[in-house]
């Protein structure tokens, strides 16, 4: 069995390299999506995803400093995807 | 074998999993052939794939620091944003017909999405 | 009494959920922090009551917290689920379906309840209400037999929201 800290490391590299191929597949779907909320979709996952790789980041350094900015990716991608879909169904945004 | 060990060992397993949920998440939006079965994947196992890397973060910093709780609170934030996500997209599937029509409800009622409402209909007169 | 305790908690539920948030946001489990989370659950809802005038009013937190339980343990079965479709199931052997379900449920927090449970559970997302709010549509991944689908959600996950908004 390996050792605890070197399986952590290599689990932490695996996640890294994940989380980019996931990025990319969603950043293809993204260009070649037929509609509106395949495009919308593949927004919202890479928002997603963006929030996993701040939170690799605070793992790989040790630090507690990247929390803020995955809390605020995470409202900020929440309201631009409800705000995009809004303005596809009503033509506006605040009524 | 000590808690230190076993909790680096459980941050290695959330981290794999999460990865793994993640990247699953991101092929489902890649590889399924009609707008509705795309939202499956991405809305829902992707976010249980970042819950998992969170739980891995908290794991972690128990075990190398002093613990942090507050990873629960994206966790919830994500968990309770998701379904509101997928519901708009599908809303919009619906609204543009990029998906098979869905059947009409019974009793004479029509989806709250396809209902024509005032904002739809602005009189041509107004527009000078 | 009872009038002064309606008055000062007018959602007991989420006094205790705010408290707990900021106990959280601030990563710090002291006593100082629970006050002051207690105080915000006090200010917050009392001052946002006016805004939420047909607010439920017996909501059992106990059976909640066994309801959340239930879904949190299916979301993870359904996750291992959905993810073997995508891995492994060609699209030519998908059996999307559209499933109507008719709701027992009126209260429109019970049924936004419903529609976030029957979305996080994978395998169905839930798109849609009708204009009177009695019929919600669902759409599934893979449903060989949508009826029993519809049957396993309403007797599943409905009947546990029926007790809890009462």
């Amino acid at each position: 069995m390996m050792p605890a800290d070197d399986l952590f490391s290599w689990a932490l590299a695996i996640a890294f390299a994940a989380i980019a191929i996931s990025q990319l597949l969603a950043m293809v779907r993204l260009v070649i999506g037929p509609g509106t909320a395949d495009r919308i979709l593949a927004l919202d996952t890479m928002v997603v995803n963006a929030i996993g790789v701040i939170v690799l980041l605070g793992i790989s350094q040790g630090t507690r400093l990247y929390f803020e900015v995955a809390l605020i990716i995470a409202m900020l991608g929440f309201v631009s995807t409800v705000a995009y879909a809004r303005f596809v169904l009503r033509g506006d945004i605040i009524e | 074998m000590n808690w230190a060990e076993i909790g680096t060992y459980a941050a290695a397993v959330f981290l794999l999993v999460g990865a793994l949920f993640t990247l699953v998440g991101a092929i489902g939006l890649l590889r399924f052939n009609d707008a509705m079965t795309r939202l499956h994947a991405p809305t829902k196992v992707g976010t249980v794939g970042i819950g998992a890397l969170l739980l891995a973060s908290m794991t972690a910093s128990f075990v190398f620091g002093e613990g942090s709780f507050h990873e629960l609170l994206i966790m919830a934030f994500l968990f309770v944003t998701a379904p509101i996500s997928a519901n708009f997209m599908s809303k919009v599937n619906i609204h543009r017909k990029t998906c098979v029509p869905p059947p009409v409800p019974p009793h004479g009622e029509t989806w709250s999405t396809l209902v024509k409402d005032e904002i739809d209909q602005v009189p041509t007169g107004t527009q000078s | 009494m009872t009038r002064l305790f309606n008055w000062l908690f007018p959602h007991p539920a989420m006094t205790l959920i705010l408290a707990i948030v900021w106990i959280i946001l601030q990563n710090d489990l002291s006593y100082g922090m629970a006050v002051f989370g207690l105080i915000l659950g006090i200010i917050i809802p009392r001052m946002t009551a006016v805004w939420w005038p047909d607010r439920p009013s017996g909501f059992k937190i106990g059976k909640m917290t066994a309801y959340v339980i239930l879904v949190m343990w299916d979301i993870m079965v359904a996750n291992v689920q959905v993810a073997w479709i995508v891995l492994t199931r060609p699209n030519s052997k998908l059996r999307p379906a559209w499933i109507i379900i008719p709701l027992d449920l009126r209260q429109p927090e019970a049924i936004t309840v419903l529609a976030g449970t029957i979305t996080l559970t994978p395998g169905t997302v839930s798109a849609d209400v009708s204009n009177t709010g009695h019929y919600l549509l669902v759409h599934a991944l893979d449903a060989p037999d949508p009826d029993a689908v519809r049957d396993e959600i309403k007797q599943r996950y409905e009947a546990r929201l029926k007790e809890i908004f009462v």
